[in-house]
């Protein structure tokens, strides 16, 4: 299973690629895994606050339906619209084509995106997915 | 994976979808072992499940199956069942996992006044089904059995690829397939064989995923979802597996004939959605905003490309004539009344 070293990772199973103050959000094969084949991604609209931790949308697979949590604070400026013809590429390619919302987030002191203090390496989040079986 | 009822079952192998689709269009191989077998023999064993159950099982003939209930007293739905009977003495009784402590009990204390013994058997077999429009030509060439010859819910004792099974024309799928059930020591040679010999024809392996999604098109309750202890079969549209006019009485004779003269207070439809969410277990049903049921399974229909739904509505809520909705996590979604099944397969 791929944990690409790159991004930054939630317990929520969210990744989090960073250019900048936008982060990029999608979630982790593991999650897409465990939900089974996507058959619709709900998204926030484009100009939302969204805040870390709280709900901002839901992933519905064909067995379950799961609360999409948004991994950090900021302004949703983009949303992947192709997930509304194929929801299924969040299987097929979650860390790439599967991308789900993009966030303006703020600056911190050194003017590099300020992330919450509690997001995972790949390798944290590695050792998250081997204690959940 | 996934626990389910004590056993660990695979939720899916890789796409539920895909699986689901080659069950349709060729051929899926399901490992069913979890299921309860509770073998009912002797002289009386006939009597015995035609008191115990709401079928007429003494006039199975040997080699037929038949799917079955077992109610309370009270009419109440313990399990829904098939009966093989394997022979002139010999029934083999297929329980949901879940319930088969419950069956076995009633079984045995509701035969104890005839020549029967009931066993619980679980331990002994393993259940491989292999289900979809391919079942049949693939399993042909491992077996002696005359296939061709072998009627739905129809079943033999045979050799598969040199394994004894009790091979079995059944399912849960709405396709034509088999059920084979075999020792728990073949049980791998067997499923390593079907698979090997399906694979050119497009089978693969299918989890309980697929398994619901199936059952669902094609219109087949599942206990606990559409089915429990608190409806007789008459609300889930079943009451056809109560045989008043067989010989002696059953369990639960009295409520199950007063039910069945009454109008029932809520009936089992099927419901289709033009919405990318499901509807799911347990939102609720309104008919012209007014609450008026429950939805009891949904799912993605892979077939229909558009979520279903079984749910039981109120005998009041006249849904013929009312617009229905779903609510589903707070949205209002339109609902279409739609015939059971939603899939069945072209003869």
């Amino acid at each position: 299973m791929s944990i690409p070293a790159e991004l930054r990772y939630t317990t929520e199973h969210e990744w989090v690629s960073v250019e900048g103050t936008l982060a990029s959000v999608g979630i982790t094969e593991y999650a897409a895994q465990q939900l089974g084949d996507v058959v619709y991604v709900s998204l926030p609209s484009v100009g939302t606050a969204v805040t870390a931790g709280e709900p901002c949308g839901e992933v519905e697979s064909v067995k379950s339906v799961s609360d999409l949590y948004s991994p950090v604070d900021g302004e949703v400026t983009e949303v992947n619209t192709e997930l509304e013809d194929d929801p299924s590429l969040v299987n097929a390619e979650p860390y790439t084509a599967g991308w789900m919302f993009r966030v303006r987030v703020a600056q911190d002191g050194n003017g590099d995106a300020a992330l919450p203090p509690d997001m995972l390496s790949a390798a944290e989040y590695e050792e998250l997915t081997k204690s959940a079986g | 994976m996934t626990s389910f009822a004590g056993w660990q079952m695979p939720l899916r192998y890789g796409s539920e979808t895909a699986e689901h689709q080659a069950v349709r269009h060729a051929a899926g191989l399901f490992d069913l072992s979890h299921m309860g077998e509770i073998m009912v023999s002797g002289p009386g064993a006939g009597q015995a499940l035609d008191y115990a159950l709401t079928g007429f099982l003494s006039g199975l003939r040997p080699g037929r199956a038949r799917y079955t209930m077992i109610c309370a007293a009270d009419g109440g739905v313990l399990d829904d069942l098939v009966v093989y009977r394997q022979g002139e003495q010999e029934f083999l009784v297929i329980a949901n996992a879940a319930n088969t402590a419950v069956v076995f009990g009633e079984l045995l204390s509701r035969a104890a006044g005839f020549d029967a013994a009931v066993t619980d058997a679980t331990d002994d077999y393993a259940l491989i089904a292999i289900q979809g429009p391919a079942a049949a030509s693939i399993l042909a060439p491992l077996t002696e059995l005359d296939l061709d010859a072998m009627k739905y819910y129809a079943g033999a004792f045979g050799d598969v690829a040199g394994v004894p099974a009790w091979v079995a024309r059944t399912g849960y799928t709405g396709e034509d397939g088999f059920e084979l059930y075999c020792r728990p020591a073949d049980a791998m040679r067997l499923w390593e064989a079907l698979a090997a010999a399906g694979g050119p024809a497009g089978l693969v392996p299918a989890g309980l995923a697929a398994r619901d999604t199936l059952r669902l098109e094609a219109g087949m309750p599942l206990y606990g979802n559409e089915l429990g202890p608190d409806m007789t079969p008459f609300e889930a549209g079943l009451g056809r597996v109560v045989k008043f006019d067989k010989p002696g009485d059953f369990v639960g004779r009295p409520a199950l004939l007063a039910r069945s003269l009454a109008s029932p207070d809520r009936e089992l439809v099927g419901l289709t959605l033009q919405s990318r969410r499901v509807a799911r277990h347990g939102y609720p049903v309104f008919a012209d905003g007014i609450p008026a049921g429950t939805v009891t399974s949904g799912a993605p229909s892979p077939t229909l490309g558009q979520p279903i739904a079984m749910a039981y509505l109120t005998s009041d809520a006249d849904a013929r004539d009312a617009v229905l909705t779903v609510g589903i996590r707070g949205e209002v979604v339109p609902a279409q009344l739609t015939d059971l099944p939603f899939y069945s397969r072209s003869r």
